[in-house]
């Protein structure tokens, strides 16, 4: 039981933000997609996934999901907190670590 | 695991999709990086400095669960079963991640503890601690063996790779990013794998359902198929527990799988609770597996479903249930068969990456707890004490590795058996469920003593041993899952019985040591959670969160029966 509390008062919000990795993966996968959707993708792709232009619509999809979570993260930026976790847990009461 | 004939699930990967790949391993890797320089003490490794809000750790909650069996037997079990395989999630699984974050999640989180273990160490003192700790890393690198070689085995199949270069290639890039930064990124990392997941197996569910004439046509195909209309019924699922009467099969289905093995699994499994103790707050933590409980109400959708589409899409699956399959075709490939015959380049290389990912997720969950048990409850305690934290760390690293170079010998040792999801089910009633009894008794019942704490996790595992060795011998014939849903019964009525006839015999410990970790005896201002700042909100209370799951579920399992 050494550590318990001794790194609490220099406790970064968190690393870094993880919302910003997911929108610029799907921002890339997004556009690769896109572009190989509408130049790309051949007759016989299409008719293989039953008539869907797929990498098209998935693209698509990507694209709407790198927006949202970058709009997220622009518009609610991580918090880094004064206090760190004020969550007032109790302390081991004495007794407790006793190996028994 | 027969070889198949290498031709026949090769899916025709080109250099779009290896690029595709190649750009998920090195973000992946970048969140390794990133995460370590964040890094400095033991607790910043192995619970993220407890510093990580809801929604990353309730992602990673279901992530983490998410691995190579999740996706391909779950996936195999809806071309097979059909419907009654949603019970795996929504009997099997959402009331127990509920009951997690709801009862008991204030005695882990609250007694800040590491580790499961170490709960019952706290609770028991030494003898249920040491025991419970060594089933634990062994249980952890069985299963990642078995998760390693399922990925191996995967890549083999699809890109046609050789299985001992697939499975340390697979065990470098879990390593790498482990090694580097921890729980964090392991976390991180399994986050963004849940996004690539739904990524990948979104456009190959949409595809499948147009193939086959929307809902109705694939209702109309699995009702006119061998299956028949039974399958697309979620009670009472016969066909799924093996068990011939409808009334014991229900019974089966909710004792067996929803009670004894679903809680055994995910309040007790460490690779579970981890995910949540290393949240903000305690707020934060209990709401983690309800968070969790959501998308995992929702994914049988693009798992079970596209394994159904299978069925009746796949030339191969659908000889296979109608009796005559081709050699070496299993229901396990049913989900790279549907991609295989949907995708085109680009989307498949997403596929790929959200199959790869899963798998990799599943592996990373079992290394990075076994690493904290490993460290914190075996070599801190029983070995060498006392030592700066920073030993702890470098042991922690050191822990991953040696970890690995396990897991790739116990990959092979998977290789060598005929059934995987029959074995990972077994091993979960030989660990999970007497686990979660004796949990269960500790947490409500100050008496139970600590002779009893042990004694009860023995009785209860070596129930399940013996359940094991009578069904694998014959003696007892159980076909489907029966057997461990039987076997998970047992061990759990077994460390019952024991636990309850030990703590009449033997002296409880005083009741001021018990505070914070029995129901009764902790004070219930010290189980409250903060209402304030980032945990304020309506939308943020963990009771209200966990009625919405619940009513959700009871809804889908009115509208599919």
């Amino acid at each position: 039981m050494t550590d318990r509390n001794a790194s609490q008062p220099r406790r970064r919000a968190g690393l870094f933000d993880l919302r910003w990795i997911i929108a610029v993966l799907f921002a890339i996968y997004g556009a690769v997609l896109t572009v190989v959707g509408l130049g790309f993708t051949s007759d016989a792709d299409v008719s293989k996934a039953a008539g869907l232009n797929i990498n098209l619509w998935s693209g698509a999809g990507m694209l709407a999901t790198a927006v949202v979570f970058g709009l997220w993260a622009q518009l609610r930026p991580l918090a880094v907190p004064e206090q760190p976790a004020k969550e007032a847990l109790p302390e081991t009461p004495p007794g407790l670590d006793t190996e028994s | 695991m027969p070889v198949l004939a290498a031709s026949d699930l090769r899916l025709a990967a080109g250099p779009l999709d290896y690029a595709l790949l190649a750009i998920y391993f090195a973000i992946v890797l970048g969140i390794g990086y990133l995460a370590r320089r964040s890094v400095s003490t033991s607790l910043d490794f192995f619970l993220s400095g407890r510093s990580l809000p809801a929604w990353v750790t309730g992602l990673a909650f279901i992530a983490a669960n998410l691995g190579a069996l999740e996706l391909l037997g779950m996936a195999a079990n809806g071309a097979q079963h059909g419907i009654p395989t949603m019970h795996y999630y929504w009997v099997g699984a959402i009331p127990a991640m509920v009951f997690l974050g709801l009862v008991m999640m204030p005695f882990y989180y609250g007694s800040k503890v590491r580790s499961v273990p170490e709960f019952l160490r706290r609770r028991f003192g030494m003898g249920a601690h040491l025991f419970n700790a060594l089933s634990f890393a062994a249980a952890q690198m069985l299963i990642a063996g078995v998760n390693l070689y399922a990925l191996a085995l995967l890549l083999n199949l699809m890109l046609g790779w050789p299985i001992p270069l697939s499975i340390v290639i697979a065990a470098l890039v879990v390593l790498a990013y482990t090694t580097l930064g921890g729980l964090s990124a392991a976390i991180y990392n399994e986050v963004l794998q849940f996004f690539v997941i739904v990524a990948a197996l979104l456009p190959v569910t949409i595809v499948g359902l147009v193939k086959v004439g929307g809902w109705n046509g694939l209702v109309d195909k699995i009702s006119a198929g061998p299956g028949g209309a039974g399958q697309l019924e979620a009670w009472p699922a016969t066909g799924l527990t093996g068990i011939g009467d409808a009334t014991l099969s229900v019974l089966g289905l909710v004792f067996g799988l929803g009670f004894v093995l679903s809680f055994g699994y995910w309040t007790t499994n460490f690779a579970e609770v981890q995910r949540a103790m290393s949240a903000k707050s305690m707020s934060a933590a209990r709401r983690t597996p309800i968070i969790g409980a959501y998308p995992k109400a929702l994914i049988p959708a693009i798992v079970v479903i596209p394994g159904m589409i299978a069925a009746v899409v796949v030339p191969q699956m659908t000889a296979l249930k109608a009796g005559a399959g081709a050699d070496g075709i299993e229901y396990n490939h049913a989900l790279p068969l549907l991609i295989r015959e949907l995708l085109p380049n680009g989307a498949l290389g997403i596929a790929i990456t959200g199959l790869l990912a899963s798998f990799m997720a599943g592996v990373a969950a079992n290394v990075s707890s076994f690493n904290t048990v490993f460290t914190y409850d075996l070599w801190q305690h029983y070995i060498v004490k006392g030592r700066p934290d920073a030993h702890y760390l470098r042991v922690g690293r050191w822990a991953t590795v040696g970890g690995m170079v396990v897991a790739i010998g116990t990959a092979f040792i998977a290789a060598g058996f005929s059934n995987i999801m029959d074995y990972i089910q077994a091993l979960f009633s030989i660990f999970n469920a007497p686990l979660f009894a004796t949990f269960i008794l500790g947490m409500f019942w100050k008496r139970m003593t600590p002779a009893a704490g042990w004694s009860g996790l023995v009785a209860g595992t070596v129930a399940a041993l013996v359940m094991l060795v009578l069904t694998r011998s014959g003696v007892v014939d159980l076909p489907g899952q029966g057997a461990s849903f039987v076997g998970a019964g047992l061990a759990f009525v077994t460390d019952i019985a024991v636990s309850v006839a030990v703590t009449l015999g033997t002296r409880p410990r005083p009741d001021r040591e018990l505070v914070g970790l029995v129901y009764g005896l902790t004070p219930k201002a010290d189980r409250k959670h903060s209402t304030e700042g980032a945990d304020a909100g309506w939308y943020r209370s963990p009771v209200l969160l966990g009625v919405g799951v619940l009513v959700l579920t009871v809804a889908l399992n009115i509208i599919f029966s």
